[in-house]
């Protein structure tokens, strides 16, 4: 509320709809932003620490402990970078289940963020569970869309939330091509549900805003960016992903129990579906693309808001590649690439849903980790929602408090935030007196 | 009775209080009369409402955060309406049993009857233990739970 001294508060204690404990902060003084803040109070867990001393083998089991919402992600980060510190490569059929995986993720992941969560913001209702009765049918597609890719999770990685089957050099169990087989029918299925999902996302009104993000993920030559790639970015990076550290750096906040990151010299840059559709639009599959087209994307999106459609292209990517992954397989002889263990330092770069998520290993001749460092996509993110903050209140300053903070939570939420990453709830405080 | 009477444990076991719902689920299992599905659950609305999709009686047990004494054990009928609004069932996921409910009203989806059990939590932190109390009240719960879906 505008108070005698031309200030405005909004503060947010705990934003609803998102993954973990965070909050927003705002003060607006004789009409000029002074704070626009997303906080991260969800206390830290230390991963990190606690990674010392333990085998490089319990780094995917443990990380994948971080988040309920991508285990996956954090498997195969860790994974990757255990695997080039033991000198191997997972590739053939080892790799494209692990694809595979990962499109089960994306698929439960982004339906249920888009539709569930973040489409209720576009929609005006408070919640779902409100949405759902005048929007029976497509909240009714989308819980069967979600499990669709529930049981990728389950035949691959034992069960949907903490898989347990994958581990560094492959799989503890793989499985057989008729076990594949059995999810065809459901995932032919989610085609056309995901096909649907878009066009529904595509007719939600639309907040317009557009933000010259510096946009960054991986980039592979051949493929969609899920598992591996170089680190490129929409202003010039294009690095391997040993050399993250170098271009990317993590600063403190007071407010935030999460670290934030910059690219050095510069500020905030953007990962997610926004930056993977925009720098790997070419590699999408054509009936992701003709739904993009339907949608009304071009071949890059710099709107927010416009996330919401872009999580529904990439499941019909997913249900795609699945479908592709599923249709070539041959059950291999050995689940696991056999290792030697060695001492060194590895890096591993994958995409969760939400963003890229980056590890750094250093491990001892005997196996055990030195040392441990995991950015993940949240907390990579965080500049660039706060920059969206501002933008969104410089463009709604006459709106009351109440339809200013939907807005902003529903800008926040462009982001899928996963706070339980991040360190891992929301809380909006806007202050305008 | 028969298939028709599902017990649906809710929570998750590594987060102290919240394991409450699963293990009481856990300690019917192969108590329950012959016909009644006992099983767990993470909190995942579709898998609940999956769970209980034509059943005549589901009974979900999860842990709540109501004000009242650590390990107090709460009975509601949500059949026709919703839990009270001082009742929040514990979730560590943006949606829970609590939404499952709400959403299969929504969709006409619930079963013919739906009775919760809430145990009040105190400790929902990673890794933690229950407290003493909850532990306790799963015992509790465990036996009015029993005897619900004898009478059934």
């Amino acid at each position: 509320m505008p108070t005698g001294n031309g200030v405005r508060s909004i503060n947010v204690d705990y934003l609803a709809r998102v993954e973990g404990e965070g909050s927003m902060k705002v003060k607006i003084r004789d009409g000029e932003v002074e704070i626009a803040e997303f906080g991260i109070f969800e206390p830290p867990r230390f991963y990190e620490a606690f990674m010392r001393g333990r085998l490089h083998t319990e780094a995917p089991d443990i990380t994948a402990r971080i988040c309920g919402i991508c285990p996956v992600a954090y498997q195969m980060s860790s994974s990757h970078a255990m695997e080039q510190v033991m000198g191997i490569t997972v590739g053939g059929q080892l790799r494209e289940l692990r694809r595979l995986l990962y499109c089960g993720e994306w698929i439960e992941s982004h339906v249920l963020h888009a539709a569930m969560l973040h489409a209720p913001d576009f929609l005006g209702y408070e919640s779902a569970i409100h949405m759902a009765a005048d929007h029976r049918e497509t909240v009714e597609l989308v819980l069967k869309l979600k499990k669709v890719g529930n049981d990728i999770m389950a035949l691959l990685a034992g069960r949907e939330i903490h898989p347990i089957n994958a581990r560094v050099g492959g799989w503890y169990k793989v499985p057989t091509e008729a076990q594949l087989q059995t999810l065809v029918e459901d995932l032919v299925w989610a085609k056309d549900a995901a096909m649907a999902l878009v066009s529904w996302t595509a007719s939600l009104p639309m907040p317009q805003l557009e933000q010259d993000y510096e946009l960054v993920c991986l980039s592979h030559p051949d493929e969609y960016p899920l598992t591996e790639g170089r680190m490129v970015s929409s202003k010039g990076i294009d690095i391997d992903i040993s050399e993250y550290l170098d271009v990317f750096q993590e600063i403190h906040a007071e407010r935030s129990n999460a670290l934030q990151s910059v690219i050095k010299g510069k500020g905030a840059y953007l990962v997610g579906p926004l930056a993977r559709y925009s720098l790997n639009y070419e590699k999408l599959t054509p009936d992701a693309r003709k739904a993009a087209e339907s949608a009304g994307l071009g071949a890059t999106c710099f709107n927010p808001f416009q996330s919401i459609i872009v999580r529904a292209v990439e499941t019909v990517y997913a249900v795609d590649e699945a479908l592709r992954i599923i249709d070539g397989y041959e059950m291999p002889d050995e689940p696991a690439v056999r290792y030697e263990v060695k001492a060194g330092v590895g890096h591993g770069a994958s995409e969760a849903p939400r963003g890229t998520l980056y590890h750094r290993y250093e491990v001892g001749s005997d196996g055990r980790i030195i040392d441990a460092h995991i950015m993940p996509p949240t907390a990579q993110n965080q500049l660039s929602i706060e920059e969206d903050l501002l933008a969104v209140i410089r463009d709604n300053i006459d709106l009351p408090d109440d339809q200013l903070q939907w807005k902003l939570e529903q800008s926040i939420r462009n982001y899928d935030p996963c706070i339980s990453c991040a360190t891992h709830f929301l809380d909006l405080k806007v202050d305008r007196g | 009775m028969g298939d028709a009477v599902v017990v649906i444990g809710v929570g998750n076991p590594d987060r102290g209080d919240d394991a409450a719902g699963r293990r009481v689920a856990a300690a019917l299992r192969g108590a329950v009369p012959g016909g009644v599905v006992v099983m767990e659950s993470d909190g995942d609305p579709a898998a609940i409402m999956d769970a209980w999709s034509g059943a005549d009686l589901a009974v979900v047990v999860d842990a709540m955060v109501s004000g009242s004494v650590a390990g107090t054990v709460r009975r509601f009928d949500a059949t026709a309406t919703p839990l009270p609004h001082s009742v929040n069932l514990a979730s560590t996921h943006g949606m829970g049993a609590a939404e499952a409910i709400e959403l299969a009203r929504s969709l006409e989806r619930l079963p013919l009857r739906l009775l919760v059990y809430g145990i009040e939590g105190t400790d929902f932190h990673p890794g933690h233990e229950m407290s003493p109390a909850v532990a306790d009240a799963v015992e509790v719960a465990r036996g009015m739970v029993l005897a619900e879906v004898c009478d059934a």
